[in-house]
């Protein structure tokens, strides 16, 4: 009985460095612990004040009304929608990562999960933001409910995409949010029985639930994530893709697309990794936790990134393909006249697009650069910046020349307060972020200790010795004794 | 409330838990709780828990989630205020999938959720005892109920012969935030069954 699985010597380890159960503890909770450094504060400032120039941008367009943005005839969605969507985007991966790969028990993802999974929940928060600022009157959001009210009662539409999506984004959160911090409760109850401080004590006492670690709640506690992933894994795939509908369902050339669906979600899970990347590479640095997040889970994630955006430019190709397939004069002009063709006003930001998502990202093809940081952490902002004007491009470009040609003088450029609304979102999305680095641990504590034996670089060492044994000697050590 | 009398030992690796857990109980001392820093697979199966039926929950919260989902849009759309999308039937099933899907997560997922909280015991703002602080750490806590007639050294150097250290009494108020299993724990035979032994 020494091992509870094993694991093949020709993976690389998960936790490199002289590691046991107490020394994953102390490295982990030693962030939480120690005083915020001059960097985190810096960076706390800096997010704060961000949040506090949106929350002044928001309130410009709410006391002047929605005016205050340069929407016009045509382009009634802009900046706002694209930030929507760029937003749940980067929501994806965090519950890819820690549904989708828990299902498909990938051992690396214990790495990267926790932090993942809070910058999701805090990316769908900044993209909840921008449907509900954009009613204008938002005093009157609670009419996307289905409530009894004097009005008949006069019932939401159901069959109308922008109400799935509100059922979908609220349940996404509220999933996310559960499936977060069931598995961040063991992590807190560590953190309260290291605690000193009485305040500490307090904190995490009231925010670990009482968890004792006791083996019937473990039992459940497995039994309950295994159920959560297995319902989030569809629910990713469905949130992007009535996203997706949104655009699809409608009309007009350059939405109107049947691969919107899949093309949608493989974006989201680029972008998704994308600023996974951009964040851990910092956190990685910042909180000393390189034995933790290695440069394996680096490669593997610039292995997703390469293929997702693969598949991000396959769809461009085939949309393209169909516009001139298709021999419609709307959709040969949305694609050809409008979007990739430099001489039309937003052509420019169709090849932005087309380079930082499909060109970019293929230098991954080499396993060298894929495990260079420098490398990563700068087209992880690319991937981003990319993704950014994919939106953009699928939201303005379609929409900003209308049919009559009298409605075509219209260049959409955003306000200062469209501007600053982006920005309080970035914020909002930070200040949240330091916050959860600050007070929380950024790797799930207990699911590496789960996978130290296995794939931990001092544990994997000693597991040479069983390849060259014999099988019966093998058998006789670590069999199972099944019973008479 | 009455008081209790516990026998805890720790242990800090899995190879000698396993073991341990087997011949404890086989000797007949009832284990009242194993406290871990992380899931230990199978030692649920050793300790004789049955399995969780949490999933069944899930699934009927989710079955409700889909049924009151379908069963008000049919209702609104098609009984209480029909709107008329082009002569599009009434009825348009299709279109109510997305909806239909996410409730059925979202019922779903917090029926679970408090389901877990609720046989778990665990909320906010409430405090459990676990015996020994580093149990959240990196050891394995055994705790033994001890009954009028246990003999308490024999207990002691048994579970120190096993390979458990820091073993020692403790004395707690019996409550619920002790946690029960009794009624869930299955009598041991003597060939158990175990995924590691």
């Amino acid at each position: 009985m020494a091992l509870l699985r094993y694991e093949s010597q020709v993976r690389p380890p998960l936790v490199s460095g002289d590691k046991d159960y107490h020394q994953v503890t102390e490295d982990i909770c030693r962030p939480v612990e120690a005083k915020p450094s001059r960097l985190w504060w810096i960076g706390f400032i800096i997010s704060v004040a961000l949040l506090l120039f949106g929350i002044f941008s928001v309130a410009m367009e709410v006391t002047y009304g929605v005016g205050q943005w340069n929407l016009n005839k045509t382009v009634g969605w802009g900046w706002d929608i694209t930030n929507f969507v760029w937003w749940v985007g980067i929501g994806h991966a965090g519950t890819l990562i820690s549904a989708i790969l828990l299902l498909f028990r990938q051992g690396w993802r214990t790495g990267v999960n926790r932090a993942a999974e809070a910058m999701t929940i805090f990316a769908v928060m900044c993209a909840g933001q921008f449907p509900i600022w954009h009613m204008g009157r938002v005093w009157d959001a609670f009419f996307v409910l289905p409530y009894p009210n004097t009005r008949g009662p006069l019932w939401v539409n159901f069959n109308s995409p922008l109400l799935w999506d509100v059922f979908a984004i609220s349940t996404y959160f509220t999933v996310s949010l559960l499936f977060w911090y069931s598995g961040l409760i063991p992590d807190i109850a560590t953190l309260r029985d290291r605690a000193k401080k009485k305040w500490r004590k307090m904190f995490y006492g009231v925010a670990s639930f009482g968890w004792t670690g006791s083996t019937k709640h473990w039992q459940r506690h497995e039994a309950l994530a295994l159920v959560l992933a297995g319902l989030a894994t569809p629910l990713v795939l469905s949130v992007h893709t009535i996203v997706s509908f949104d655009f699809a369902t409608s009309v007009i050339p350059g939405w109107h697309t049947t691969i919107f669906p899949p093309y949608f979600v493989a974006g989201a899970i680029f972008s998704g990794f994308a600023m996974v990347q951009t964040l851990l590479l910092v956190t990685r640095k910042v909180l000393k936790l390189e034995d933790y997040i290695t440069i394996e889970h680096i490669d593997v994630m610039n292995k997703v990134i390469v293929l997702t955006g693969s598949i991000v430019g396959i769809a461009y190709l085939t949309e393209l393909f169909m516009a001139w397939y298709s021999a419609v004069q709307y959709e040969n002009f949305a694609f050809f006249q409008s979007r990739a063709n430099l001489d039309s006003p937003y052509g420019w930001a169709y090849y932005i697009m087309m380079s930082c998502n499909v060109l970019f990202p293929q230098i991954f093809w080499i396993k060298k650069m894929r495990r260079n940081l420098a490398v990563t952490f700068f087209l992880s902002i690319l991937v981003n910046i990319g993704m950014w004007f994919e939106r953009f491009v699928i939201i303005v470009l379609s929409i900003y020349r209308d049919y009559l040609p009298s409605a075509w003088s219209t260049y959409y450029t955003p306000t200062i307060w469209e501007v600053g609304f982006y920005l309080g979102t970035f914020g909002l999305f930070f200040t949240c972020y330091f916050l959860f680095s600050k007070f929380f641990p950024v790797i799930a504590i207990a699911e590496i200790k789960h996978i130290l034996k296995q794939s931990g670089e001092n544990y994997k060492a000693n597991m040479g010795e069983l390849e060259t044994e014999s099988l019966d000697v093998f058998e006789e050590q670590h069999g199972h004794d099944h019973g008479a | 409330m009455s008081v209790k009398k516990f026998i805890t030992g720790s242990f800090y690796e899995e190879a000698k838990l396993f073991p341990a857990v087997k011949k404890v109980r086989r000797s007949g001392y009832k284990i009242h709780d194993i406290f871990t820093p992380f899931p230990i697979h199978g030692l649920d199966k050793a300790m004789g828990l049955r399995d969780t039926s949490l999933h069944i929950a899930g699934f009927i919260y989710g079955i409700t989630g889909t049924t009151t989902a379908l069963g008000f849009i049919t209702w609104a759309l098609t009984v209480d205020w029909q709107l008329d999308f082009g002569g599009k039937p009434f009825f348009s099933l299709p279109a109510w999938i997305p909806i239909t899907f996410e409730l059925t997560v979202l019922f779903s997922a917090i029926g679970m959720v408090l389901t877990f909280c609720y046989l778990c015991q665990i909320a906010p703002f409430v405090k459990k005892d676990h015996f020994n602080l580093r149990s959240t750490d990196d050891t394995f806590v055994m705790a033994l109920e001890c009954t009028e007639t246990t003999n308490e050294a024999e207990v002691i150097s048994f579970l120190e012969s096993l390979g458990a250290v820091d073993v020692g009494v403790q004395y707690k108020e019996t409550g619920w935030w002790l946690g029960r299993y009794d009624k869930e724990s299955k009598r041991i035979e003597q060939n158990v069954e175990t995924a590691h032994s």
